[in-house]
This record gives structure tokens, sequence and C-alpha cells, in this order.
């Protein structure tokens, strides 16, 4: 699409799943009365003081792990000080530092993996993660007079993910971002939902002449909240870079934000208007002294990530890799694979049934598969029923459909419904006479060779058994009359 | 003799009751108004908590030995449904939600307080004369200053309105203003005692101190506030007696008398008298030994950089926005901001302001305040290395006598000899030893880190040798 070649690394900024705040025993919870849970610490009141919740740096040594980083057992907060009215107390706490001796974010140096289309797998470094806290929310359109605030937001946990710049498409910047939701889902660390904002992703983008060269001069998009804004931004800031490039026009550095209506990055600020955060050691909070043992036992206790699960579905249940993959991009589906497969006699089958069926279902619904009546090991005994013979393959979907409607049972469904396949010999051979006799005159034909018609019987012999009859016995009984 | 141990034997013999005191108290209070010691007067709150004392003692279900005793407290340390203003017009209306630690543990103790003390605005100065309420005068000689930033509690234990007042002291806070009205000043080690709900100054030099007339009753009131602070993420977790040696002799105690402490800048007669206050103390058998600070110098400038650092970043929560002052006469977002803070801080305030906002930026970042952090870590070592024969410090507390009334500026030099010890975290205390002319001069004891006791024990013995007469 361009002769020039781009460089991206993300920056991704996602809330921890703790019940409370970052420095303070407030409550984090969204969608609820403005400033109900706010104390003299996240209003920033004088005289309070920030305690660094235990459990918010459980979660981001536990996400450190996950994208294989180094932790470091000596963190350290900064303030980054800044005026803006949802920032009560005109700085936020982080993790950053000037210099190196006060650069200290919980984690840093890791890498994941990707999986590209031609089933290669490239590794992107993760250079960082900084714990940080949330500003609250400012509230326009409440009355004509002013502003107003809410803080029920200040203080939420954060951390934000920072990528060397080793992602080389905006194809390859969605599957990063995509395997470290998945990453966040699973280590339980983040509900990574993108939607509610509790994830959203930064992207920093120059292009280059060729694969080699120095890279150029790069622009940060700011707040891309979904995949295909990410992909779609970078896209066109490749194109806006490739055109200036090509008008022989320098890049400035600055910073973007992307509008989805016209399709357009545009400048919020440029380098020479960067703000200076006045970085510094916050000096109410101690340095964050973390001892190995303890990040061991969370090493320990991490629970099994996308790549090793996906591996292990192929391993061990003999299922294709696209499968595999399919079924691990979400954690609540590769969790009701799992539980669903151990109980099934072929979870090739099972697998294609969740895929092209039951996924295919939940898309619409609105809690997804948690909402979805049928249980895992209902849908394995479904499949089951199939392999048993017990009912036809045709049988099957229309059960499936009222496990999904009524989450009954498969067997209370085909007993109160009859729906057991007719598979004895003696009672589909009368059937099939019937048929024939019905239509002696199709059957000569079939008789004399003309095979195409055996589907008509076939048919016919399914709908006067009410769909029950087992098409294979049909279908041998159909030929051994054809041959007397 | 008025002091928290007398007042505690007259309840305790059922010489007065509580509501006498804080009685007497308040009148006292209302004799002295023109000291101006005092921003605001919780009188019915006391006088009904002064009952409450006295049912209690009734019933022999005293909170503690110092129930029922009237206390004041700085006006920068948070209390619950009352004016917590830091001497600023910015925090002119404010009332706190919440209590500091530090005052609720003496709340709890069934202390009362019957006021809050006036100081310089955001406890930044040497002089309580920049108080937006007006300045502070010296109950020794009302034409001068009592010192600051903590004048207002100096001067109410001073003018025996209260015998406990707590302070802060940033570099020399409490102890400076004790000097100069000629009472004991307290500041433990940092981490001792909760900062929580204490407006802050430069958070990692901060600490709540105590004003009192003798060196037990200090040892007293830390023994109620000294501990470990959930809410506080800097406090210490060391439990200590702090009066379990008080009584002990000065035989044998290695009493370090740094040399760098004794330059022009000493008054020739407070040099005198700290002089022969060495004298009496060797006589009474401490061991006197000249040690040396070699960072002494750098200690000003070092905690200039930090402390205006530290206080630009914490007073910007004053924007206008929520519970300050707010300016009318805003336009727009940065209007709010300059107007509010233009129109509502002093000029100290802003002095220091913009100095801290200077060395933080990313020009000056690493020649200011990284500079400033490494010679914090040599002052440190300085005194590792004096604590390694020596028991305590001893210095003038103050170079000079207080000036008069609107001389002292933003950054006079009288805390030149307190502000090592805040910058080290270390205990220190002022004690009365002598007087020139009008001023009484401070004797400045350094203890070690976490070493209160000893340094308690000794000023104690110093005390009783020294037996200062107001």
């Amino acid at each position: 699409m361009s002769k020039y070649f781009p460089v991206i690394g993300l920056e991704i900024h996602c809330q921890l799943a703790t019940e409370t705040k970052l420095f303070c025993d407030c409550k984090v919870e969204v969608n609820t009365l403005a400033n109900k849970n706010v104390c003299e610490g996240c209003l920033g009141m004088p005289g309070a003081l920030p305690v660094p919740n235990k459990k918010a740096v459980e979660y981001a040594i536990r996400l450190g792990l996950a994208l294989n980083c180094e932790i470091d057992s000596k963190a350290m907060w900064a303030r980054k000080n800044y005026f803006y009215p949802d920032l009560p107390s005109g700085y936020q706490v982080t993790q950053i530092g000037l210099i190196p001796e006060l650069d200290h974010p919980i984690a840093k140096k890791g890498w994941i993996e990707i999986e590209l289309d031609d089933g290669k797998t490239k590794r992107v470094g993760i250079t960082r993660i900084h714990m940080e806290e949330d500003a609250g929310k400012l509230v326009h359109d409440l009355s004509p007079e002013g502003s107003h605030f809410d803080a029920n937001r200040c203080g939420t946990p954060l951390c934000e993910i920072v990528t060397e710049p080793d992602i080389r498409s905006p194809q390859e910047a969605v599957l990063v971002l995509q395997k470290i939701k998945q990453i966040l889902e699973y280590t339980g660390v983040s509900n990574a939902n993108m939607e509610n904002g509790n994830m959203r992703c930064d992207g920093n983008i120059s292009i280059r002449p060729s694969e080699d060269a120095p890279f150029g001069v790069r622009s940060e998009i700011k707040n891309l909240n979904s995949f295909s804004n990410l992909e779609k931004a970078l896209e066109t800031e490749i194109l806006y870079q490739s055109i200036a490039l090509d008008a022989k026009q320098p890049l400035e550095q600055c910073t973007k934000r992307y509008d989805v209506v016209k399709n357009k990055t545009v400048v919020i600020r440029s380098k020479e208007d960067a703000l200076d955060y006045k970085y510094f050691p916050e000096p109410n909070t101690a340095r964050l002294i973390t001892d190995p043992k303890c990040i061991e036992e969370i090493r320990n206790t991490l629970p099994e990530l996308p790549d090793a699960r996906r591996k292990r579905f192929i391993d061990s249940f003999d299922i294709t890799a696209y499968d595999a993959h399919v079924l691990t991009i979400e954690k609540e589906v590769s969790e009701w694979f799992d539980e669903a497969a151990t109980k099934c006699k072929n979870p090739k089958i099972l697998a294609n049934w969740i895929i092209s069926e039951l996924l295919r279902e939940v898309k619409d619904l609105d809690g997804g598969l948690s909402s979805v009546k049928m249980t895992p090991i209902d849908l394995a005994n479904l499949v089951n029923l199939i392999e048993d013979k017990t009912i036809s393959g045709k049988i099957a979907k229309t059960v499936f459909a009222e496990m999904l409607e009524t989450g009954k049972t498969p067997d209370t469904i085909i007993q109160e419904k009859g729906l057991v396949q007719i598979s004895d010999p003696v009672a589909i051979e009368a059937m099939v006479r019937e048929v024939i006799a019905a239509n002696q005159v199709q059957f000569e034909e079939f008789k004399s060779g003309k095979a195409s018609i055996k589907g008509f019987f076939v048919g016919q012999i399914m709908r006067a058994s009410g769909g029950k009859a087992n098409p294979g016995i049909v279908n041998q009984i159909l030929d051994k009359i054809a041959k007397e | 003799m008025y002091n928290l141990e007398s007042l505690k034997s007259q309840l305790n013999q059922n010489a007065s009751t509580s509501v006498q005191l804080i009685d007497s108290s308040l009148q006292k209070l209302e004799e002295n108004k023109d000291l101006n010691a005092f921003i605001s007067v919780l009188t019915d709150e006391a006088k009904a908590q002064a009952l409450e004392s006295d049912n209690r003692r009734q019933k022999a279900a005293l909170h503690s030995e110092i129930d029922g005793i009237p206390i004041a407290i700085k006006d920068n340390l948070c209390l619950q449904c009352s004016k917590t203003t830091a001497a600023s017009k910015m925090l002119e209306n404010f009332v706190s939600p919440y209590t500091a630690t530090a005052v609720q543990k003496l709340k709890d103790a069934g202390a009362i307080i019957i006021g809050k003390t006036n100081m310089d605005e955001f406890a930044m100065g040497v002089s309580s004369g920049s108080s937006y309420f007006g300045p502070v005068k010296n109950p020794l000689d009302t034409s001068k200053d009592p010192g600051g930033s903590s004048g207002g509690s100096a001067v109410a234990v001073a003018a025996k309105i209260v015998p406990l007042a707590l302070g802060s002291d940033t570099c020399g806070s409490v102890r400076q203003p004790a000097a100069q009205t000629g009472i004991v000043g307290f500041k433990p080690s940092y981490g001792r005692v909760s900062r929580y709900g204490l407006i802050a100054l430069a958070s990692s030099l901060d600490q709540i101190g105590f004003f009192t007339h003798t060196v037990r009753d200090a040892a007293t009131a830390l023994s109620i506030v000294a501990g470990l602070d959930p809410k506080d993420n800097t406090t210490i977790d060391a439990k200590s007696d702090f009066s379990e040696k008080l009584g002990e002799s000065l035989e044998g105690k290695k009493i370090g008398v740094p040399k760098e402490y004794f330059g022009k800048e000493l008054d020739p007669q407070f040099k005198t008298q700290i002089e022969a206050t060495i004298d009496l103390l060797q006589k009474n058998g401490a061991t006197i030994q000249e040690v040396s600070l070699p960072h002494f110098s750098y200690a000003m400038p070092c905690y200039q950089v930090i402390s205006t650092a530290e206080a630009s970043s914490n007073l910007s929560r004053y924007d206008g926005v929520r519970y300050t002052y707010r300016s009318s006469e805003a336009k727009n977002l940065n209007d709010l901001y300059s107007k509010t803070r233009g129109e509502a801080f002093g000029e100290g305030v802003k002095h220091r302001i913009l100095l801290g906002s200077y060395v933080l930026g990313a020009d000056a970042f690493e020649n200011y305040f990284i500079q400033a952090q490494k010679m914090r870590t040599l002052i440190s070592e300085d005194f590792d290395k004096a604590f390694e024969t020596c028991d305590v410090l001893l210095n003038a507390t103050t170079p000079k006598a207080p000036l008069a009334i609107g001389e002292s500026s933003s950054f006079t030099e009288s805390d030149i000899y307190t502000v090592s010890a805040s910058l080290a975290g270390l205990p220190a205390i002022s004690i009365p030893c002598a007087k020139v002319g009008n001023s009484p001069v401070g004797l400045h004891l350094t203890g070690n880190y976490l070493q209160e006791a000893e340094l308690l024990s000794i000023a104690s013995a110093c005390e009783s040798i020294i037996q200062y007469q107001a």
C-alpha cells in the first residue's frame, strides 16, 4: 500500500480489577451516584496521604510476570505535576523517573509473542509496566452555568504497558493489543473491556524508506478505544506521513487524536507545546519493597496463559491450530471449551459446535457466554449422543436450539420429544419398503443405475421417520433392497 | 508551676476539675488576645468535653493520665468539623471533614483542644508574621516575633494558656519558636509521629512536634502520639517507652559539640551563654567532645531546594476548584488558577512555589533537585559519623535573639542550626538555657535516629542542671 515501512510501538492503559482504589480504601465503582466513592485522600484534601493498595501491586506484578518482565523489587512512586480540574491533588502519582536512579517502574524488559498470518510467531518487546492513578471525570452537559466534577474515578488503579517499537504494521499492532488484552483477561488483572474504557491504547508511529533505515519522526495517537480504531488510525497516519514525505515536507513530532467520523488523525499538540511534568519521587510513599519470595509465589500461582492453553488444546484434545486459536481468544470461551472437552468423546466435533454454532448465537447476546443457559457438560453430552449415534447430526441441531432456549439437558429434550435416532434395521427396512411401495417408478429408475435419485429416497424416508432414522442405515438398506 | 504534670496532679488530687482548667485556659487566652496566638477558639466544644472528662473522672473511667487537660494545636492540623486554615486566605473557610491521626490520639486520650493556633502561612516562615490573620507577638516582648512557623503554639504554652501544644517542624518550626519564647520544643524522628492530617509543607521533612514547659511533658506527649499509622506510609513501627530513661544523670554521657555551629552568625552573647552551659554540663559529669559536621554550610541551600520543590507540588491542590478560596474574577480555567492563587497566597508562599517549580523543571532538575538529594545524603552521613562517638549533639537553637515584628524576611537565617536534623530525619529538642537581655537562649540537642528516649533523658538531665528561670 505504501513504499514506506512503518515502525509502531504501543502504550496500553488498563484498569486493574481491584475492589478499592490505588491509594485509599474507596470502592472502585462506575455507573453510580456522582462523588459517592470519595474520601479526603482521593479528593486531594489538605493533609491526606496515599497508602499503596497491596492487591493492586500484586496484580501489577502478576501482569509483569505474565508478560515475561523483570520485576523491580524496589519500585518507586513519583509525582507527575500538572493542573487540571479532574486531578484533585494537582499531580498524578505514577512510576516515572527522569533519570535512571529515579525510574523504577514495577516491571520492565519483557516480551510477548504474536502469531502472524503466515503461521510464524513474532516476539514483541515490552519496555516497561508502571502503575498509576486515574483522574476523575468532568461533566460538561449537566448545567449551562458550568462544568461539574465527579471524583468517583479519582485514584482508580491503572497499569500502563509500553511496548518496544517492534511492530511493523497496523495489523501486527492489532495482534499485539489482542494478545495483551487476552493476557489481562487470563490473569484476572483487568477486565480489559475496551468498550467500558477500562482498557485503551495510544499508538506511536513513524515510517521509513527501508527496513534498515533509521526511525522517522513519530506521532503519538492518543486514546484509541477499539481494535478497528487502532488499525484505521495507524493506517490513516501512515498514509498521511507517506504523502508528506513524498512531497518532501518535513514531519513534526506531535501528539494526535483519531477522528473516527472523518477517518483522520488530528494534531492535539506539537512537541514545543509538550508540558513539563516536573516528575519527582513521591515523598509520601516509601519505596515499594517486594520480597523476592512474594514475587516467586505470584509466579507460581500464575494461571495458565493463552499461549500455553492453546498448545494444550491442540495436544490433548487433538483440535486444529485454527480452532485452538479461536477457542482461546477469550478466556471465558476457553474455559467453557476446556470444561466441555474433558467430558466429550470427540473434542474436534465439540470445537466445531462451539465455533460455528454456539459462538454465533452468543455474538448477539448481551451477557455473552455467561448468559447462555446451556452448560458445557450438556453440550459435551450432545456431541456424545451424536457419537453414540443416539441422535443424528440433524436432530442434534434441533436439540441444540432447544438447549439454548430452555437450558434443559439433551437427554431430557430427546426423551420429551421422542427424538432418539432409529437405528433398528428391521424398523428402518419397514419404512424403506413403505416408501418404495409408494414410489415404484422412481425406484425402478434407481435400480437401473440412476444414482442421483437416491437422495430423493433418503429424504422421503427421513421425512417419514420424522428425521429420526439413522441415515447411514437408511442408505445401506436402500442399496440392499436395490440389489434384491 | 504550670505544666502538664502539675495540672495532672491538680486533677488527681481533686484540687481542680477539668471544667475549671478549661475555664481558666479560656480566660488566659482572652487576657492574651493581643498576642494573636489563636486563629480559632473552640469554647463550646472544649467546655462540653471538660464536663464529659469530669464525669469520667467521677466514674474512674479516665481515658489516660492527661484526660481533661487543655491543649492547643497548630492550625495546619486537621480537626473534623473545625476550620483548618494553615493561616492562609486560601483555606480561610475550609472546614476539615476529618481529624489528623496525632490529634485524634490526643482526643482519644481525653485531652481537650481549646483552639487552633496561629502560624506562618502554610508553615512557611520563621516569625509567624506571614499569617493571613496577622502576626503573632512574643509574650516576653510584644514588640518581637515569637519565631515560627509554629509561633501561636509556642505562645500558647509560653503564656501558660495551655501546658501542651502541637506544632509542626520542617526545618525548625517547633524548636526555633520554643527557643525564642523560652520553653521546650521537641521534634521526634521523621516517621515517629503520623503526618496524616498535617497540611503538608515539605512531606519528606515535615514532622509534628510538641511545645511544653518540661522535657518530661514532651516525653508524655510523644508516648501518646507516636506509633505506626496505617494511613501514613512513612511512619515507623518501633515501640519505645520515651520516659523510661528520664531521671538518669549525665554521668558518662557523651555530648558532641559540632564546631561548625559556632561561626560568625552566632551572636557573641549567645555564644558565651552556650559555652557557659557546656562547662556546666561538663562539671556535672558529661563528656564533651568537639565533632565536625562538614556539610553544615550546604544544609540551608539543600533544604531550600527540597522543601520548595515538594511544597510547590503539595500546594498545587489549592486551585479554586473544590474547597478553597475561589477568585470571583475568573473568566476561564487558566484565570481560575492564576487569579485564585494570585489573590489567596501570600508573598512567601508564592516565592517558594516559584522556586520549587523552577528546581523541578526539566532544565534545572539535575542541577538542583538531584544535587540537593545527594547533599542530603552527605549531611545524614555527617551525623552517622558523629553518632559513632556521641550520644547527642549540642548547639544553640538559634544564632540570635528574635527580630522585631515585621523585620523577618521570608528566608531569615534563624533556622540554620535546626535544619540539618530535619534533613537527616533525626529527633531534636530545644530547651531554654539562659537569657540574653529579655531573650531566652535555646539549647539544641540532636539525638540519633529513633533514639528519642536517650535524647529526652539527656535533655531532662540538662534541664535540671540548668534550672532555667523564666
